[in-house]
């Protein structure tokens, strides 16, 4: 009796444990959903309205499917604005940017993550503090600088400072993935009669990947949203990029062509995507390709 | 070994930066001919057009001064300009307001303009547009657009109220359109729309109808802020109108001028008050059939008077061919180039040969409408006022927004524009 007591009390336990689950399981399932629909309102009007016409932008009872879809904002936003060019000039500094400062941060990185001392410590304080400077404050300096080295006007001057700006955030970020590659992975290497260089290309290179992946990811997305350097330091439409192409369809105000906008704002976001949808799989192939080593 | 990594680092960096300084500006090489850049705020596809098609000319009649069109932005200009005039790379000729050139011309980045610019324009535009772009002696700027705050009116609702319809020669009072407002509201609909979401520009510069002057400049030179009955008469009808007939739609209040028209052609408002073009927006996006008129805004003591801050072109200080950016001002400031202007941006010409021209008076889009307001339009009252920026950002906006939505009472809207208004005046004054 008592056996059986315990054991039907046993069971009810655990169906009320397994009801308990799947009533969680199904609220986070609902948090996640509600996430991903919050992420991607913005995105999903931006396409809706680049395919309305212009009247059913005025409408008071907006849809979420264009009832006259067209391609006029699209056809306008590239009549009116270089869209093709300005795209092309974010890319060359998005990807350089993102490039550079990668090449440059990864090396410094395994420095700071590996060797632990006073250098060390400052340098990571710096870098920590480097962030709490508005731009604002230092794009006049920063104008006059590249003025003396000619680089106004120029991508490969944008490139400099988008490089420079990334820079903190991304050699913060390869730090930590460094730390996280064990260095008895590297001892053993060495161990087993590895040379220096040998245990970094063969060892923590490809554990590190995933992480230098990201970190590009990141530089290159912060450079290619990037606006206010952009305006400032470019003078000639031929070289500038993307977003401050994007405020051409703005009047004063607050005043927008909203259709060309969006159209052109869509058309904007493609690469990063694309970018992001490439490198996603890097990052995966990355982590494969640690796991197995270690 | 980290020496090997650091030269392949360096290398990889030396081969892009090689690579990228390719693509860097090629200034040089005139060739002997005059290169101006003109940075132009023009936005919408008209305006745009028109701007390029002037530039295309001078440039075909002018091959020993060639300018180069540069897009700019409304929403960045004043930083933008900023920075470049502090780099000593400012775009010889310049597209701003002149509600943003105090600084500048106080600062010594523009040209004044006085002895630069061509007789006939001179005298083209009258005195009280020239007011807007002097600033102590010098004019740093030609104003050349400008647009009034009308009030754009469904007419069909307008029709069946059977209210007056007002007209530049016989506009409504202040008190009438209040009551005018009262008779349009009905069920599901607000007689007006204020977008108030920037409330200071409107508030002072349709006070200048009832005599508001708010900004007093002293013996001393110095201003200071006086906010009296003349300046209380038109923040109290809105108010009222919110608040008190709910004839007004109070959400309206935090919304811009495109905000609203949805609203406007779904019926909920019968009228919206608006910048004069806007009337490009309507025609653009008003559902078939709707149909829309222009008012004038309503008239006080000082009849349709409004303060107005007129789109400038100025001649930047650093620049090496003043005469000949000047040159080309004239040129795009021509009576008829500047009709085409005008048409292009749904705005009004500041000059008077230009304001004569046919097509800126047909009844089509309210344009006649709009003409004969022109001689209404003044200089805006806090134009050339130093501290005005800072004062509007964080004393009147904030006032005015809580006045208009009944959060406080118009004794309290004048102590915070007075006094905290004077202790920020003064920081600039001394």
């Amino acid at each position: 009796m008592t056996s059986r007591t315990s054991s039907t009390r046993s069971t009810s336990s655990t169906r009320s444990t397994g009801s308990t689950g799947s009533w969680g399981r199904a609220g986070q399932y609902l948090a996640l959903l509600g996430y991903l629909v919050f992420l991607a309102f913005p995105f999903l009007w931006l396409i809706s309205t680049a395919f309305k016409p212009a009247r059913e932008l005025g409408s008071l009872h907006p849809t979420w499917i264009p009832r006259h879809p067209t391609l006029d904002n699209f056809r306008q936003a590239f009549d009116e604005q270089p869209l093709l060019r300005a795209g092309l000039n974010s890319l060359v500094a998005a990807a350089s940017a993102a490039l550079i400062a990668v090449v440059v941060a990864t090396p410094m990185a395994y420095v700071m993550a590996r060797r632990r001392g006073r250098l060390a410590t400052a340098a990571t304080g710096w870098v920590v503090v480097s962030q709490a400077f508005p731009f604002v404050l230092l794009i006049i300096p920063l104008f006059l600088v590249l003025k003396s080295l000619h680089l106004i006007n120029s991508v490969a001057g944008l490139v400099m400072v988008y490089v420079v700006w990334s820079l903190p955030f991304a050699l913060w970020m390869l730090v930590g993935y460094v730390r996280a590659v064990p260095l008895e992975l590297e001892e053993a290497a060495a161990v087993d009669g590895a040379g220096r260089l040998r245990t970094l290309v063969s060892v923590t290179a490809p554990l590190l990947a995933p992480g230098i992946v990201a970190t590009g990811l990141f530089a290159f997305i912060t450079a290619w949203n990037e606006f206010f350097f952009a305006l400032v330091l470019l003078k000639t439409p031929e070289k500038q990029t993307l977003p401050v192409v994007l405020t051409h369809f703005l009047g004063a105000e607050g005043a927008a062509d909203l259709g060309p906008l969006a159209a052109a704002a869509f058309l904007a976001t493609l690469p990063s995507l694309a970018v992001f949808a490439v490198i996603q799989r890097r990052i995966t192939s990355g982590m494969l390709a640690g796991a197995v080593k270690s | 070994m980290r020496a090997r990594l650091l030269i392949l680092a360096g290398a990889v960096l030396a081969l892009l930066l090689s690579t990228l300084t390719g693509c860097s500006d090629g200034d040089s090489g005139t060739g002997g001919k005059v290169r101006l850049r003109f940075q132009s705020l023009a936005w919408q596809k008209e305006s745009v057009a028109a701007t390029k098609a002037l530039v295309k000319e001078w440039n075909a009649a002018h091959p020993e001064i060639q300018v180069q069109y540069v897009q700019g932005s409304w929403d960045t200009v004043h930083d933008q300009l900023l920075t470049a005039f502090e780099g000593g790379e400012a775009p010889d000729v310049i597209h701003d307001a002149s509600d943003d050139l105090a600084d500048f011309a106080y600062g010594g980045y523009l040209a004044d303009l006085r002895t630069l610019l061509p007789s006939g324009l001179k005298a083209d535009i009258p005195a009280r547009s020239w007011e807007t772009a002097t600033f102590g002696k010098g004019v740093y700027g030609v104003p050349f657009l400008q647009e009034p705050r009308v009030l754009i009116a469904n007419s069909k609702i307008l029709k069946s109220s059977g209210v007056r319809i007002p007209t530049p020669e016989q506009p409504w009072t202040w008190e009438e359109f209040r009551e005018v407002a009262k008779k349009l509201s009905g069920k599901g609909r607000y007689g007006i729309a204020w977008p108030l979401k920037e409330p200071v520009s409107i508030t002072l510069n349709l006070g200048l109808s009832t005599g508001g002057r708010l900004f007093h400049r002293e013996a001393d030179g110095k201003v200071r802020v006086a906010f009296e009955e003349a300046d209380a008469a038109v923040p109290s009808v809105v108010h009222d109108q919110v608040n008190v007939d709910g004839s007004a739609a109070r959400t309206t209040l935090g919304m811009g001028g495109s905000d609203t028209l949805p609203g406007f052609f779904g019926g909920r408002y019968a009228m919206a008050a608006l910048g004069f073009s806007y009337r490009q927006q309507i025609v653009q996006q008003a559902p078939k059939g709707f149909e829309w008129t222009v008012l004038p805004a309503p008239a006080g003591s000082e009849g349709l008077a409004q303060g107005v801050s007129p789109q400038t072109l100025s001649v930047a200080e650093d620049s090496p061919h003043k005469e000949e950016a000047a040159e080309f001002v004239g040129f795009l400031l021509r009576p008829r180039n500047m009709v085409r202007l005008a048409q292009g941006d749904w705005m009004l010409p500041t000059g008077t040969a230009a304001l004569k021209d046919p097509a800126l008076h047909t009844a089509r889009y309210g344009w006649a409408t709009g003409a004969a307001l022109a001689g209404a339009l003044r200089s805006a009252p806090a134009q050339s006022v130093r501290g005005y920026p800072e004062w509007k950002d964080k004393v009147a906006t904030p006032a005015l927004q809580e006045y208009y939505s009944g959060a406080i009472d118009l004794g309290q809207l004048r102590k915070r524009l007075v006094k905290d208004g004077n202790l920020v005046l003064a920081r600039y004054q001394r």
